[in-house]
């Protein structure tokens, strides 16, 4: 066998990362308990369609289920506002707590350095596949929404929670809108996840860490004593999606929010690199 | 061949073994892996690795060997780089670890894969994340693979229904996915059949008879005696010896068996020819060959009258050699 053979590099590490993104996607978006995650998540907002459309025919709600009653995209507003607070966090922090800690767990972590994928790259890429897997159940679960919606309520101008009223058009636009910015707010969960990952061997508890860890925050959020803290806690951030339905959208609240998740990227991404690229890898 | 530890083995010139194919051209000089003072202190002050000095020549099946806790998993993960070592240096290939990684296939502690992804699968897997292999003819590098360890059949088998040998083998199937200088196996005929242990030496020697060198660990001396071409025995951390397999035994010199009833007076001529050690013990009398020619031996012993009954040259095997250099038992069961 030819040496030359052996330390040839294709062309770009671009190719490279990019291959083992696909292989790391792969194996996210065919593994069975992922699929299950994100099956359950999206049957939630047809649930609540059809539980909206028996009480609403009633015609005795109010507030944002009789909005929902009367046009098809307030459904993915109401299922976002159910699922944001803990049930998507808790899957996405079952994918990206599983990052590293789950290689370590079945052994796969020496082979895949050994192979080899390089630590930084390796954390890149776990990362990356978190996000992605964020945005992809974000839009599993507005896509169901706004499939059930169109089914059950009738579609056309929607009334935004501030009164005014706007097109389908550019309802669906902000609905996208919606959608990008729970992604980043996942992205930003992701990260204390990844970086937890880093620090045991068994994938569970970085999941259940990551999990305690939005329940205790959930918590501090509800005490009016530490109403000052509230705006440092993601879940404080991730429900300010609404703004996206008020007219003039609050854009300076939004900016921060993505700010507050941009800075929890880079302290966690930070957290993860430090200790994973020096860490001695004895699973 | 250097010698730390009671000083029984005397230093030689570097000699190549008859077995090892040319080594191929190295910038390094010849040597595969090369470590000097490497050392690793764990956290809780045990130290794991004491001041190895070892070099591999390219070319050689090198038998890393040792009772078990004796430092040969922490130093493979070291030279691997999945460890950082806490003194000393260590080089594979004579390139950067992280260059000279692509060229080097391992199996560290026995096999580990995604249980619910076939074979195959598996494979693609981790050769996706070599960054000298292109994505193109990736399926094609995994059946060759397969093939190669006897896996065809069960390429499409999810990893959980695979058999321990099986899990071996694919485990040595992912170390030969692209063309490699240097494999590196740990333990690798751990928890296999007789059969399987022969089959794994029977690739190793195929590996090396293509020039790639392999580094392979192992708690049992006799299969390492029966294939490589040198070895390095470590003890509490610490390299007791190394040196081609011919070095390591010449250092405990072969003894000569005589088996006879004329006891004192063989004894006496075997102490007069200038052979060392001469122990009589009921039937036998048996000293140190040293340099001499045993069939002279045996003539010189009937032309005085000596009833020979038997003759043997006993080798002293790599667990004797292990014995006398660190006046312990070598403890299989760790």
């Amino acid at each position: 066998m030819s040496t030359a053979e052996a330390l040839v590099l294709p062309a770009t590490r671009t190719s490279v990362t990019w291959r083992l993104l696909r292989s790391e996607l792969a194996l996210t978006f065919r593994r069975p308990r992922n699929l299950v995650m994100m099956a359950i998540l999206a049957a939630v907002p047809i649930i609540i369609g059809v539980v909206i459309r028996l009480v609403g025919s009633e015609g005795d709600a109010g507030g944002m289920i009789a909005q929902t009653a009367g046009n098809s995209l307030m459904l993915t507003v109401v299922s976002l506002f159910v699922l944001v607070p803990l049930l998507m966090p808790v899957a996405v922090a079952v994918v990206a707590g599983d990052a590293i800690a789950g290689e370590a767990g079945t052994g796969t972590l020496r082979y895949l350095l050994t192979a080899p994928a390089g630590r930084g790259r390796l954390l890149a890429v776990k990362y990356l596949n978190a996000v992605l897997f964020g945005l992809a159940l974000t839009l599993t679960v507005a896509t169901a929404a706004l499939l059930t919606g169109l089914v059950l309520f009738p579609a056309g101008d929607v009334t935004l929670l501030s009164g005014t009223t706007i097109s389908l058009g550019e309802g669906l636009l902000r609905v996208l809108a919606m959608v990008g910015y729970v992604a980043a707010g996942m992205a930003a969960l992701a990260a204390v996840a990844v970086a937890l990952s880093t620090f045991t061997e068994v994938a569970i508890g970085a999941i259940a860490a990551t999990v305690v860890l939005i329940i205790v925050t959930q918590v501090l959020r509800a005490i009016p004593q530490l109403d000052w803290l509230a705006p440092y806690l993601l879940p404080t951030r991730w429900t300010g999606f609404d703004g996206l339905l008020r007219d003039p959208v609050p854009m300076s609240e939004i900016w921060q929010s993505l700010l507050a998740f941009g800075a929890y990227i880079v302290l966690f991404c930070s957290l993860a690199w430090a200790r994973f690229t020096g860490k001695d890898i004895t699973s | 061949m250097t010698v730390e530890s009671p000083a029984e083995l005397t230093v030689r010139a570097p000699e190549r073994a008859p077995a090892a194919p040319p080594a191929a051209e190295d910038p390094a000089g010849g040597a595969a892996i090369v470590t000097r003072g490497l050392t690793k202190r764990f956290r809780g002050g045990q130290v794991a690795v004491d001041g190895l000095d070892l070099t591999v020549p390219a070319g050689s099946v090198f038998g890393f060997l040792g009772p078990n806790g004796s430092g040969k998993t922490t130093t493979i993960r070291m030279l691997l780089g999945l460890v950082a070592p806490t003194g000393g240096t260590h080089e594979l290939l004579g390139l950067p670890l992280a260059r000279a990684l692509p060229a080097v296939g391992a199996v560290v502690e026995g096999p580990a894969f995604y249980p619910y992804l076939s074979g195959s699968a598996n494979l693609l897997r981790f050769d996706a994340a070599n960054p000298a292999a292109s994505g193109r003819d990736a399926a094609r590098r995994v059946g060759r693979a397969l093939e190669r360890v006897g896996l065809s059949a069960a390429a499409g088998k999810r990893y959980r229904a695979y058999s321990l040998g099986m899990r071996q083998r694919l485990a040595i199937a992912a170390a030969l996915l692209t063309p490699r200088r240097l494999l590196v196996l740990d333990e690798p005929t751990n928890g296999l059949d007789p059969q399987g242990t022969r089959e794994v030496r029977a690739l190793v020697k195929e590996i090396a008879g293509d020039g790639t060198t392999v580094f392979v660990s192992s708690h049992l001396l006799a299969e390492v005696e029966q294939m490589c071409t040198h070895a390095g025995i470590m003890s509490h951390g610490r390299l007791v010896a190394h040196g081609t397999l011919t070095e390591l035994h010449a250092g405990r010199s072969a003894r000569l068996r005589v088996e006879t009833p004329d006891l004192a007076h063989a004894a006496g001529i075997l102490a007069s020819l200038g052979l060392a050690d001469v122990r009589a013990a009921g039937e036998e009398v048996t000293a140190e060959l040293g340099e001499h020619a045993p069939d002279r031996v045996n003539a010189e012993l009937v032309r005085q009258g000596v009833a020979v009954r038997g003759l043997a040259v006993a080798r002293p095997s790599l667990e004797e050699v292990f014995v006398g250099l660190t006046g312990e038992g070598f403890d299989v069961d760790g």
